[in-house]
C-alpha cells in the first residue's frame, strides 16, 4: 500500500452520477466517481461523545473510497497516523470485506473541506481517545461488503451467469465455470450503477482472512531513510524560520522589548511583537534562536505572577471538602459504611503533566491577502482550520490546512493554541513562515495533564470484603473547555472513567467529581486521561484493601471479579504469567492492577527493584489484554509497549510544577523521560475475544502505574499515594 | 561566512555565522530534513548524524567545528551495507512508531556496530541510552540492533 499525503479534495460525490442511500442510518452513499469508478462516501464517527451522538439527519461524509477504472483503491479517511498503527489497520477492515490485499489499497489524508465539513462540530475530525478503530470498525466492514457485493452483480450481469456462481478474490471477480475474470477496475463503473444492496452479511470472526494476522506496518519505510515529512519539516517555497518566547507566566504581557542586540545577529530578518508574545524570523533556526536569547524583554506578570503548584493541590484538596457532581451512586454507602467491621481511608495527589512529544510544536503558516495556508501535523484538523479562520480573520474557505505525519501525538496535537499563535506572528511576516517552538518553549507553554486530588474510603465486612466504596475527586474538566456539549450537570464522561463503573463487585458506591479549574495553568487531554489519574488511585486503594483484609492482592481482587468474566481472565493471567506468589530477592516485588477502560481489559504485574538510595529500577512488566477482537496483534504489542513505557516515565520522572506562575521544568534534563537503559522487558498476553474491538493507544499507559507502586509497596512496605515516586521517601535507613 | 561541508559525499557552500549547529544548516539551509530536532541540547539524540563515522549531537556542532570532516545523514546511509542492514532490521522488527526519534536511533545504532559488532545487551543500552524515544520503542529497537548485529 502507498501512503499519499495529498492535500487535494476527493472526487466530489455531488457532481458525479446518482446518489443511493444505503440506508436509514445515513453512514453510507454509493455513487460514479468522476472518472469511471466507484465511490463510497461513508459517515465514520470521530469521537465519542455527546456532541456527534446528537448529529443531525444530514448526510456529511468524512471518509471515501475510491475504486477507480485503473483498478488504484484510494481510501481518504479522518484519522491521523500518530505511531499507533491506525494507517495500517483502517485499510485492513475495508481490505477484509472487499476481498483485495492490503497492498492494493493507498491512503490520503482527508483535507479539512469546507463543503464536506460545512459546520464542522467541534471534535467531529480527531484522533483522539483511542476510538479509530472502535469508530472504525463496523462502519468500514460494511463499505467494503457493499462494494464488493456490487462489483460481484456487475461481473454477474455482464457475463449473464448467475450471482452465486461468482467470487471476489484478490480484487477481482471470478467465474470458475467458465473462467472469466474482469479486476475490479474493469468493473468499477459498471458497479456504479447497480443497486445498493440494502443488507450486507459480514464475515465472522473465523471467516476473517486480514484481522488478526500481524500486517506489517505501512508508514515504516519511509520513517527510516529521511523520506517521511512531519509538520516540522514543511518548506515551502521561501519559508523564513521563527521561534519565540511567550509570556512565562500564564496569562502575562508583554511589557517592553530591546532588539537592538537581536536584530545584529546574521540571519535574523525581523521581530514580531505580540500581546503576550514575541517572535524572531530569521532565515533559519540557528540565527532564529540567537536572535531570541539576544532579546532583552520585560514581561508584565498579570495575575498569577505568585502562583506555584501548592497552592494549586491546597486548593483542590480543599474542594474534596465539598460535595461535588454525583458520578455514581449505587446501593447506600452511608448506611454500608455505617455497619462495615473496619474502614480505611485515603487520599492521592497527581500532578501536573506535560505531553513533550518528541516533534516540538510546531506549524508553517503563509498569510496573504486573499487566504492563509497553514502546515502543520494536527490530530484535529477541522479544529486548527476553524481556529486558524478566526485568528486570521478569516472565512472558513478561505484557509488550507496540509496535514503531515505527527511526531507524537499524545493528546497535544488535539489542541489549535500552536497553530493560532503561528497565525498572530504569520500575519506580520510577508510570505511563508515556519514557527517552530524550542524544546523549552513546549514544556513550558503546553497544556497539562490535570492535577488531582482524590478523597477515598472504604468499608470492609468481617471477612474484609469491602461493601462500602466512597470516592470524591477534584480537578480539571478538559472535555468542559474542549467540547462544552459533553460537559453535563458537573459531569464529563472522560474525567471519571477508571472511577465508576469498576469491574468489582461492590455493593454500595458512591462517586463525586469536584470541577475545579486551576488559576494560570492551562489543561489539556494526554494520553490516557480521566483513567491516567482514576486507575491510579482506585488500583492503588484496592490494593490497600487488601493489605488491610490481610489478603494477596491478586486473590483479593479475584474474588471481586465473579461477575467480570473478562476482568477476571486478564487478572489471572497476568499474574500467573508473572509468576505471582514466587519468592523475590530483598527490596524487590511484584504490584498488580487491573482496568477496564475504553472497552479493552487489561491486567498488569510489575516487577521492581529498590535500590537503598530509594532509586526504583522497573524490571518487568507482565501484560494481559482483552481488547476484544484484534485487528493487528502486533500493533496490540507495540501500543502496550509505548503506553508501558510512557505510563512508567510519568510514575517515576513526571512532574510539572509552577514556581512564582513559572512552569519550573524546561528540558529532558528537568522534566525525564525513560531511557532504554530504564526499560523494562515487557511481555503482552493477548486473549482471544470474539468482542467488538477496544480501544488500545492509550489503555495500557494507566494500568502501568498504579502496578509500579504497588510493587514498590510490596519490595519496601512503603505505600506511595502521591506522584511521581519519591526517592527520599524509599531510602533504606542506614 | 561561507563553510565549505562535505554532506553525504557531495560538497555544498553554506552561508551562515560559524557557531551555527549543524542541525540547522542541514535542515533550514540545505533543507535535508530527515535529521530531526528534539531538545538543542544534547538531551534526546533526535539529530545524531555521524561525523567521519562518529555519532554526533547535529544540534551541539558548530558548523565551524567540521573542517574536512566528512557528514552523513540518515538520507544516505542506506548506501552503505551496513545502513541497509539496520533499516531492514528496524522494519523486520517493527521497531517505528511516530517515527520521529528514529532518524536519531538509527544513525546512533550504526556508528555503535560498526565499533562494536557483537554486542551484549548492556552493550546496547549504555550506547542508547542518549537516544530518547517517547513513543516507547525500546525492547524493539534493542532486539533490531541484535538481528542487524547477528547479520554482519
Ligand atoms: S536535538 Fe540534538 S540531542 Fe536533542
Ligand atoms: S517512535 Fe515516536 S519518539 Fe520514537
Amino acid at each position: 500500500m502507498a501512503l499519499n499525503h495529498a492535500t487535494s479534495r476527493p472526487a466530489d460525490p455531488e457532481q458525479a452520477g446518482s446518489v443511493y442511500q444505503l440506508s436509514r442510518r445515513r453512514f453510507l452513499q454509493v455513487a460514479a466517481a468522476a472518472g469511471g469508478g466507484l465511490m463510497l462516501s461513508l459517515r465514520l464517527p470521530c469521537a465519542d461523545n455527546a456532541a456527534e451522538a446528537a448529529d443531525s439527519s444530514e448526510f456529511v461524509p468524512n471518509a471515501f473510497i475510491r475504486i477507480g477504472g485503473d483498478g488504484r483503491i484510494i481510501l481518504t479517511m479522518p484519522y491521523v497516523e500518530m505511531g499507533q498503527g491506525t494507517y495500517t489497520a483502517i485499510p485492513m477492515l475495508i481490505a477484509e470485506e472487499l476481498e483485495v490485499g492490503l497492498h492494493q489499497i493507498t491512503l490520503e489524508h482527508a483535507p479539512p473541506d469546507e463543503r464536506l465539513y460545512a459546520n464542522p462540530l467541534l471534535g467531529v475530525q480527531a484522533t483522539g481517545n483511542s476510538n479509530a478503530i472502535r469508530a472504525a470498525w463496523q462502519p468500514l466492514r460494511q463499505a467494503g461488503a457493499t462494494a464488493r457485493l456490487m462489483l460481484v452483480e456487475a461481473a454477474a450481469r455482464r457475463w449473464g451467469v448467475d450471482l452465486a456462481s461468482c467470487q471476489a478474490q484478490a480484487g477481482e471477480v471470478h467465474h470458475s465455470p467458465t473462467g472469466r475474470r474482469n479486476t475490479y477496475g474493469e468493473l468499477a463503473a459498471d458497479a456504479a450503477r447497480m443497486p445498493v444492496p440494502e443488507n450486507v452479511v459480514l464475515k465472522r470472526p473465523g471467516e476473517f482472512r486480514l484481522i488478526g494476522t500481524p500486517a506489517k506496518r505501512l508508514d515504516t519505510p519511509a520513517k527510516v531513510n529521511g523520506t517521511a515529512v512531519y509538520g516540522i519539516d514543511a518548506r515551502p517555497p521561501g519559508v523564513r524560520i521563527a521561534t519565540l518566547a511567550q509570556s512565562p507566566v500564564f496569562g502575562g504581557r508583554l511589557k517592553s522589548v530591546d532588539d537592538t542586540a537581536a536584530m545584529a545577529v546574521a540571519g535574523v530578518r525581523q521581530i514580531v511583537r505580540l500581546d503576550d508574545a514575541v517572535a524572531v524570523v530569521a532565515d533559519h533556526m540557528g540565527a532564529a534562536k540567537k536572535g531570541l536569547a539576544a532579546l532583552s524583554i520585560e514581561w508584565d506578570d498579570g495575575p498569577h505572577a505568585a502562583l506555584d503548584t501548592d497552592a494549586i493541590m491546597a486548593e483542590l484538596e480543599r474542594a474534596t471538602l465539598r460535595s461535588g457532581a454525583v458520578a455514581q451512586d449505587t446501593g447506600d454507602v452511608t448506611q454500608a459504611m455505617a455497619s462495615a467491621a473496619s474502614r480505611i481511608e485515603a487520599s492521592y495527589q497527581l500532578p501536573f503533566l506535560a505531553h513533550a512529544t518528541m516533534e516540538p510544536m510546531n506549524c508553517t503558516v503563509d498569510v496573504r491577502p486573499d487566504g492563509c495556508e497553514i502546515w502543520v501535523g494536527t490530530q484535529a484538523l477541522a479544529r486548527v482550520q476553524a481556529a486558524a479562520a478566526s485568528t486570521a480573520g478569516l472565512p472558513l474557505d478561505k484557509v488550507v490546512v496540509h496535514n503531515h505525519l505527527i511526531g507524537g501525538g499524545f493528546g497535544r496535537r488535539l489542541e489549535a493554541d500552536g497553530v493560532a499563535r503561528a497565525v498572530q506572528i504569520a500575519r506580520q511576516v510577508a510570505g511563508p513562515v515556519k514557527v517552530v517552538w524550542t524544546r523549552e518553549e513546549d514544556i513550558q507553554h503546553d497544556m497539562y495533564r490535570p492535577a488531582w486530588f482524590d478523597r477515598i474510603s472504604a468499608g470492609l465486612d468481617g471477612k474484609g470484603r469491602p461493601v462500602a466504596w466512597n470516592n470524591r475527586f477534584a480537578g480539571s474538566s478538559v472535555i468542559a473547555r474542549w467540547l462544552p456539549p459533553a460537559f453535563n450537570n458537573g459531569l464529563d464522561p472522560d474525567t471519571t472513567e477508571g472511577a465508576i463503573d469498576l469491574a468489582y463487585d461492590l455493593p454500595n458506591v458512591h462517586v463525586e467529581y469536584v470541577r475545579v479549574e486551576p488559576p494560570g495553568i492551562p489543561t489539556a487531554f494526554w494520553r490516557s486521561v480521566g483513567p491516567s489519574h482514576n486507575v491510579f488511585v482506585t488500583e492503588s486503594f484496592m490494593d490497600e484493601l487488601a493489605a488491610a483484609a490481610g489478603q494477596d492482592p491478586v486473590a483479593y481482587r479475584l474474588a471481586l471479579l465473579d461477575r467480570a468474566p473478562r476482568a477476571k481472565a486478564v487478572l489471572a493471567l497476568a499474574a500467573d504469567k508473572a509468576d505471582w506468589g514466587q519468592p523475590l530477592p530483598d527490596r524487590t516485588g511484584r504490584g498488580v492492577s487491573l482496568q477496564s477502560v475504553f472497552a479493552t481489559y487489561l491486567a498488569q504485574v510489575a516487577e521492581v527493584e529498590v535500590s537503598k538510595d530509594g532509586e526504583v529500577r522497573v524490571r518487568r512488566v507482565v501484560c494481559a489484554v482483552d481488547c476484544g477482537i484484534v485487528v493487528n496483534p502486533d500493533t496490540v504489542r507495540a501500543q502496550i509497549q509505548s503506553a508501558v513505557i510512557f505510563g512508567i516515565t510519568a510514575a517515576l520522572h513526571g512532574a510539572i510544577t509552577l514556581k512564582d506562575g513559572r512552569v519550573e521544568q524546561a528540558n529532558f534534563d528537568t522534566y525525564e523521560m525513560l531511557r532504554m537503559n530504564e526499560a523494562p522487558m515487557i511481555d503482552v498476553h493477548i486473549i482471544q475475544s470474539a468482542e467488538p474491538p477496544g480501544g488500545m493507544g492509550e489503555a495500557g499507559t494507566s494500568a502501568i502505574v498504579p502496578a509500579v507502586t504497588n510493587a514498590i509497596h510490596a519490595a519496601t512496605g512503603k505505600r506511595l499515594r502521591r506522584l511521581p515516586v519519591d526517592p527520599a521517601v524509599l531510602k533504606q535507613p542506614a | 561566512m561561507t563553510f565549505m561541508i562535505k554532506v553525504n559525499g557531495n560538497m555544498h557552500n553554506v552561508e551562515v555565522e560559524g557557531d551555527t549547529p549543524l542541525l540547522w544548516v542541514l535542515r533550514d539551509v540545505l533543507g535535508m530534513t530527515g535529521t530531526k530536532f528534539g531538545c538543542g541540547m544534547a538531551l534526546c539524540g533526535a539529530c545524531t548524524v555521524h561525523v567521519d563515522g562518529a555519532a554526533t549531537r547535529s544540534c551541539v556542532t558548530p558548523v565551524d567545528s567540521i573542517g574536512n570532516s566528512e557528514i552523513t545523514t540518515i538520507e544516505a546511509i542506506g548506501a552503505t551495507a551496513l545502513g541497509a542492514r539496520v533499516q531492514k532490521a528496524w522494519l523486520d522488527r517493527e521497531v517505528v512508531q511516530c517515527g520521529y526519534c528514529q532518524s536519531g536511533q538509527i544513525m546512533s545504532a550504526m556508528a555503535f556496530l560498526a565499533g562494536n559488532p557483537r554486542p551484549t545487551d548492556a552493550d546496547i543500552d549504555d550506547a542508547m541510552s542518549g537516544n530518547i524515544c517517547r513513543c516507547g520503542t525500546y525492547l524493539r529497537i534493542r532486539e533490531a540492533i541484535k538481528q542487524a548485529a547477528e547479520s554482519i
